[in-house]
């Protein structure tokens, strides 16, 4: 058995102290967290939390479980790279005089489809989409450029499983026995 | 519209709504507008004041276990909520539904390092089902109505509510709506019936079925369907510690006691069943001891209203998301009769050497000193096994699961998951409240005793009757054991000295007595069983006594030592 990236997907009621009800599962079990982002869902008042692991299926299963079972959770769902489509997006803050010296700046930002989000007198702002290695492949090459500042997201993964959250959470009130 | 009462009175009239008529607590400053309030509700509530908030969440959790209520405790904020900390705990991991509502300073405080601030929300978070912060009077109703609701649900557990003051001083208009649904949370599970047929070919189809079962049949007042279950299946039945009770010890199929401590033939029959179906139960390590070797051979069925504990420690072949009660009028819908004579006689079989090596010996000893067993079994016998007994955390609560004879549901309280040391005294003064007319017997080391002895002064003040039975070796007897049999007998801080516990008890002019000899235990035991009042009676039994049989750690159920 060996340790393989897993997306985990939580759904929770936007309520104050949920990230850190979430959190404490893994400090519990002593799991790091490679990433987590938080975001409004799909559904008004319902929060999406994208965290990636590095753990045994078996591992991330149970953690699952015990989010899952949280009040404020609505539902969690666990995925392996190959279950999602995802991105991370990073921002470049370079001198624009160095960008602007000749060179293959031009080049640079073609080859790795990058975007220029603004230009300054001081300095030019790079955003880049994609893998992280992807995101770190255009790092190295703009490192010379005297690269002043650099910042990557958390990923954001949504499933391939054509089933949506309303459809899962309708399943789910369907089989709710109220007393 | 003029708003009508404080906050403070509505936390009082919710309670009150939710049928709350017993409280535990201990006042303070940030809680104090909520005990103003609570002084014009006297009639409706009775307010135990407890003398440490560890003693008052410990009450409310042997209140809520003896009334199949949920328990209710006060505390104020800072040490006040910290002090539950270990209460919350244990009732977090023995399932065991409290609503424990504590003191902040104002919300413009929050953050600050006010006097007696502390984060609770923080701190209680991984000890509580669910716990929130209120900070606007107009909130505390329905916060309440959710918090009792999430206790007592689903698999139960403690919740912690904390309002600031301001929250306690603000004007609001009442109005109380119970909560019975939370768009997030699924406390009832659906069965799945196919599931149940599956689980029904196995049993059906099972030469030596085998069934385990824990406090989730006592929390669904599963009990009457078990036995019917296990009499039309002709399944023998083994309890966990806290299932104890939920079977009746004296019927035909119940084969005993599982766990480290537990009887020799459920341990060893755990490893030669072929369908070892499990209800209401988690799969404790104390149950299951070295898990890699535990029930290989077997198909297992697991019965649990928790999703989260269906797979976590063994792999199920059937597993059943469900209340154990509905469940088993499922599966008694289907069983097929059958008997099982043949595997029955293997347990008694397997019984009878225990009783030859331990039992006998346990309880009509050779020995010159009282041995622990021996006096819990002449106390179940002369209780007819049907008093609460409440225990606390070591070899005298090992000896009391294995002694005691619990006849009567809900009347075996004690701290399973946790192992809190300090839990029994105030547990069973929370015990007695939740059902005064029963007998209750609090059985505590010298040790635990200890540990919150304060609360004798509760007893003092509101009366309690309650017995204490303190099975005094002058060790911590527990710890002991182990450094005899894997530490090479360095006894490593576990003797202890102890106070004259007779004269404390004197002091709270609670009657007290002490024995040493045999021939003084009966006339003791009735004594105290028939005082109308609290009583304490100190039996100083065998210094070095162990308790056998055992599953050492990382031994497979099947090693169980009878020595």
């Amino acid at each position: 058995m060996e340790n393989n990236t897993y997306n985990i997907s939580v759904f929770t009621e936007n309520s104050v102290g949920m990230l850190n009800r979430i959190t404490i599962i893994f400090t519990r079990r002593n799991i790091n967290i490679e990433s987590i982002t938080a975001s409004e869902s799909e559904i008004e008042g319902i929060h999406r939390y994208t965290i990636v692991v590095n753990e045994l299926k078996e591992v991330v299963r149970k953690v699952v479980s015990q989010i899952e079972k949280q009040i404020d959770v609505v539902k969690a769902f666990y995925h392996s790279d190959d279950e999602v489509v995802y991105q991370e997006i990073a921002l470049y803050k370079l001198p624009t005089n160095m960008l602007a010296s000749g060179g293959d700046a031009e080049r640079i930002v073609r080859a790795h489809h990058a975007r220029i989000l603004t230009i300054e007198s001081e300095f030019t702002i790079l955003e880049k989409t994609g893998y992280q290695e992807e995101i770190k492949d255009l790092f190295t090459e703009l490192k010379p450029f005297g690269l002043l500042e650099f910042v990557r997201s958390g990923r954001v993964a949504i499933s391939k499983p054509m089933k949506t959250l309303e459809e899962h959470i309708e399943d789910m009130n369907n089989e709710k026995i109220i007393l | 519209m003029e708003k009508e009462i404080r906050g403070a009175e509505a936390v009082i009239k919710s309670l009150v709504a939710e049928g709350v008529h017993t409280i535990f607590g201990y006042p303070g400053g940030a809680i104090m507008p909520i005990y103003d309030a609570l002084y014009d509700y006297k009639e409706e509530i009775n307010h135990i004041l407890v003398r440490h908030e560890q003693g008052a969440i410990h009450a409310a959790q042997g209140f809520a276990r003896t009334s199949e209520t949920c328990g209710v405790c006060f505390a104020t904020s800072g040490p006040g909520a910290t002090n539950l900390i270990t209460g919350l705990a244990d009732a977090m991991i023995d399932s065991t539904p409290v609503v424990c509502i504590t003191g902040q300073v104002a919300s413009h405080l929050l953050g600050t390092d006010a006097f007696q601030e502390t984060d609770v929300i923080g701190i209680s978070m991984p000890v509580t089902k669910w716990n929130t912060q209120v900070k606007r009077a107009e909130d505390i109703p329905a916060v309440l109505a959710k918090a009792f609701f999430i206790a007592r649900s689903g698999r139960p557990g403690p919740v912690l509510v904390d309002i600031t003051k301001d929250a306690q001083f603000g004007m609001m208009d009442f109005n109380y709506v119970p909560c019975n649904d939370i768009r997030s949370y699924f406390p009832n599970p659906v069965i799945n019936v196919s599931k149940i047929d599956a689980a029904i070919k196995l049993i059906n189809e099972s030469k030596k079925p085998y069934l385990l079962v824990g406090q989730g049949i006592t929390l669904s007042n599963a009990e009457q369907e078990l036995v019917e279950f296990a009499e039309k299946s002709g399944i023998p039945v083994a309890s966990t510690l806290l299932g104890l009770g939920a079977f009746p010890p004296d019927h035909p199929l119940y084969v005993g006691y599982l766990g480290m401590h537990g009887n020799y033939a459920p341990n060893i029959k755990t490893n030669e069943c072929d369908v070892l179906i499990a209800i209401g139960m988690r799969f404790d390590d104390r149950v299951t001891g070295d898990v890699s070797r535990y029930a290989k051979q077997a198909k297992i069925i697991h019965i649990d209203i928790d999703f989260a504990e269906l797979n976590k420690i063994v792999t199920n072949e059937v597993s059943i998301h469900a209340d154990a009660k509905d469940a088993l009028l499922l599966l008694n819908s289907k069983v097929e009769k059958r008997s099982h004579d043949a595997w029955i006689q293997e347990f008694r079989d397997a019984e009878k050497l225990e009783v030859e090596a331990v039992i006998e010996d346990a309880i009509h000893p050779k020995h010159d000193r009282l041995q622990m067993a021996e006096v819990v079994n002449m106390l179940s016998e002369k209780t007819d096994g049907k008093a609460i007994i409440v225990t606390d955390v070591g070899q005298h609560q090992m000896v009391t699961s294995r002694y005691y004879q619990y006849k009567a549901q809900n009347t075996n309280i004690t701290s399973g998951g946790l192992g809190t040391m300090g839990f029994a005294l105030p547990a069973a003064i929370g015990a007695k409240l939740g059902n005064p007319s029963k007998t209750v017997v609090a059985i505590i080391g010298d040790g635990g005793f200890q540990m919150t002895i304060q609360e004798l002064g509760t007893i003092l003040q509101f009366k309690i009757d309650i017995k204490i039975l303190i099975l005094n070796n002058n060790f911590l007897g527990m710890v002991r054991q182990w450094q005899e049999m894997f530490f090479e007998k360095r006894y490593s801080f576990t003797d202890i000295v102890n106070p004259n516990f007779t004269q404390i008890a004197k002091g709270y002019d609670i009657e007290a007595r002490k024995i040493d000899q045999r021939t003084e235990l009966s006339e003791a035991l009735d004594v105290m069983l028939t005082s109308k009042a609290a009583y304490l009676l100190e039996a100083v039994v065998e210094q070095e006594e162990n308790v056998f049989p055992m599953v050492a750690t990382g031994a497979s159920v099947s090693e169980i030592r009878l020595n």
